[in-house]
């Protein structure tokens, strides 16, 4: 059906993976003010994975050519330096829905997927590639959900993507407990990103300074027709139990004899 | 007023108030009304410990608890293995070759018919690979709101999940009419598998048309206890080297304490271990009695993933590793020598 790839590639800024989180006085989130953000690592994966597409068809290694890539997050105004982190890595254009900042993770899942799903419509899209989870909330659902209200196939925890043929038939192996799974079907659909998919790239300052001149359109959730409805409420947001550490000892002796006194072993 | 008089008249009010007082609580008046449909996970015939898990949290809302379980035959084998389950009121069973492998394109209309035939206020299901790719897809078909990965229940409405990597916990409550939870299997354990008997009745079958072809699977084949559910746990990390350092230093230990093996990232990125063995954030929860890991310095993805065992022994050569400050006994040394010695140890008093 497909003469070539349009892909979606929806981000999320979330602070920074090396950051220990740190909850604010009023028990209501995490604190986020001055607090280095990034990419959300799975969602670097994604906008690999597209790039790669693209590069793989011109080398002759994948039969589908990438028409397009889009980028796109819902945030805050700093979204729009991920989403040009994302088009320094090569996508091509780029969309920031603007969302007023807040403490509690920003749109839940569900909003989300309802949202990209017009996007989808509206830009005939017949790939989106997500991280498989955003590492602040780690709910791990939009991709499915999507999936579930367009009525695509989806691949979870994908760690290879393999398009096999001109007319859009996609192979990909994914992550299942205990070991691996591969899946065949037809354009379109929905893949999430595991780990062990690619190995993201750095932006190159020459590309950090093209990615300026890329679009990037700005729009709302009404331009799109929906809603921020929440169903969840945070009722509070605690410290984990704190580990003590139990103290080191000297030698192999030691380490047995402590587990037994611990009942361990 | 005297104190018996007194007593009396506020048993007076007490038992007119009684009646209505039972009805009113919002709590309470739903408390009765619901009714939670546990999704069970199966492989060619058997059920899955996260079926176990799914169980025991729909016990925990306290309502009556139907097993939802479909694959190619399962009347006669994982539906049979459920109805055994203690609480278990009724098992709903889809027999068909269509759902054997549990793809959510066709599995989640399955799923979404028979929730809305059953009318369940709550759909459990663990939050493994199966749980985390189907639910969601089944949460947006009944326009609801997901609540993953859960390690606690505190009321029929609010649930206890941690974020960001563990390292803070959110209590949240839903609005929604129906629940959808994936629940952390570690936080759920419990259930009697004998000593149910459990109802098997035929589950509704739209015959979603099956979008996604199933090519095959390669799953790492292993005698040793499943890493989820392990009591006892030996991980190694970047200080083994090689894969070949690995199985030689890990592999003995392992057998010795009878433990499942589970890896860092570091580890299974630079292929010394299997994938499916990651222990952290994106891999594998694990809570054992006994976490004994080597040659991993503690990152927050992998703290994630096993700062809920029981007890924590770390041996690592640098006196500095973050993994020091959770750990209930640590070793400073080289691990080529340490782990190897306490192998010998262990295998001597056994």
């Amino acid at each position: 059906m497909a003469s070539g790839l349009r892909i979606l590639v929806p981000i999320k800024r979330v602070i920074d993976y090396a950051v220990k989180p740190r909850i604010n006085k009023a028990q209501t989130g995490v604190e986020t003010a001055g607090v280095k953000h990034s990419l959300n690592p799975f969602d670097e994966l994604s906008v690999e994975e597209a790039v790669s597409l693209r590069e793989r068809e011109s080398k002759g290694k994948s039969p589908m050519k990438v028409e397009n890539i889009l980028a796109l997050s819902a945030g805050g105004a700093k979204c729009g330096d991920t989403l040009r982190t994302a088009m320094a890595m090569g996508a091509d254009r780029a969309f920031h829905i603007d969302v007023p900042e807040s403490n509690d993770g920003g749109l839940e899942p569900l909003t989300v997927a309802k949202m990209l799903k017009e996007v989808v419509k509206k830009e005939n899209i017949n790939l989106v590639l997500l991280g498989k989870q955003a590492i602040d909330g780690d709910q791990g659902q939009t991709g499915q959900m999507l999936a579930g209200l367009l009525g695509w196939p989806q691949a979870t925890q994908a760690s290879k993507v393999d398009v096999k043929d001109d007319k859009g038939m996609i192979e990909v192996t994914h992550e299942v407990d205990g070991g691996i799974e591969t899946l065949r079907t037809q354009l379109p659909m929905v893949i999430t990103t595991d780990l062990r998919l690619n190995e993201p790239r750095y932006a190159t300052l020459p590309n950090i300074m093209k990615a300026k001149k890329k679009p990037l359109q700005k729009m709302t959730l009404a331009d799109l027709g929906v809603e921020d409805k929440r169903r969840l409420k945070t009722l509070k947001v605690t410290e984990p139990p704190a580990r003590q550490g139990g103290g080191k000892v000297e030698d192999v002796d030691g380490l047995v004899s402590k587990l037994k006194e611990l009942g361990a072993l | 007023m005297n104190p018996i008089a007194r007593h009396s008249a506020l048993r007076a009010v007490r038992s007119q108030l009684r009646p209505r007082a039972f009805n009113q609580p919002a709590a309470s008046a739903l408390a009765r009304l619901l009714s939670t449909l546990a999704v069970l996970e199966q492989r060619d015939g058997r059920l899955q410990n996260s079926s176990l898990s799914a169980i025991a949290a729909a016990q925990k809302l306290g309502g009556p608890v139907t097993a939802f379980v479909a694959g190619s035959n399962v009347k006669g084998t994982s539906a049979v293995e459920a109805a055994k389950i203690k609480g278990v009121e009724k098992v709903v069973s889809v027999d068909s070759d269509a759902y054997e492998k549990g793809l959510a394109e066709n599995y989640a209309p399955l799923l979404v018919e028979n929730i809305k035939k059953g009318e369940y206020t709550h759909i459990v299901g663990g939050h493994t690979a199966f749980g985390k790719s189907l639910l969601p897809r089944v949460a947006a078909l009944l326009d609801v709101q997901q609540i993953s990965d859960i390690t606690g229940i505190e009321s029929e409405d609010t649930f206890v999940r941690p974020i960001y990597a563990g390292n803070a916990i959110l209590t949240v409550q839903s609005s929604d009419t129906t629940k959808v939870i994936t629940v952390r299997g570690t936080a759920f354990q419990g259930v009697e598998t004998e000593g149910g008997s459990a109802e098997i009745v035929e589950g509704v079958d739209p015959q979603a048309p099956v979008q996604t072809e199933w090519v095959s699977e390669e799953l790492a084949k292993s005698e040793r206890p499943d890493l989820g559910t392990a009591s006892r746990v030996v991980s190694g990390g970047r200080g083994l080297k090689s894969k070949e350092e690995f199985d030689r230093i890990m592999v003995p230990l392992a057998d010795t304490l009878g433990a499942a093996i589970g890896a860092s990232r570091a580890a299974v990125d630079s292929g010394f271990a299997d994938n499916s063995l990651q222990v952290g954030q994106t891999g594998k929860n694990v809570a054992p009695q006994l976490y004994l890991c080597a040659g991993i310095s503690g990152a927050i993805q992998h703290l994630a993933g096993m700062k809920d065992s029981k007890v924590i022994a770390a041996i690592n050569k640098d006196p500095d590793a973050p993994i020091f400050q959770v750990a209930d006994v640590g070793l400073v040394g080289d691990l080529f020598e340490k782990v190897p010695e306490l192998t010998e140890k262990l295998k001597s008093q056994a």
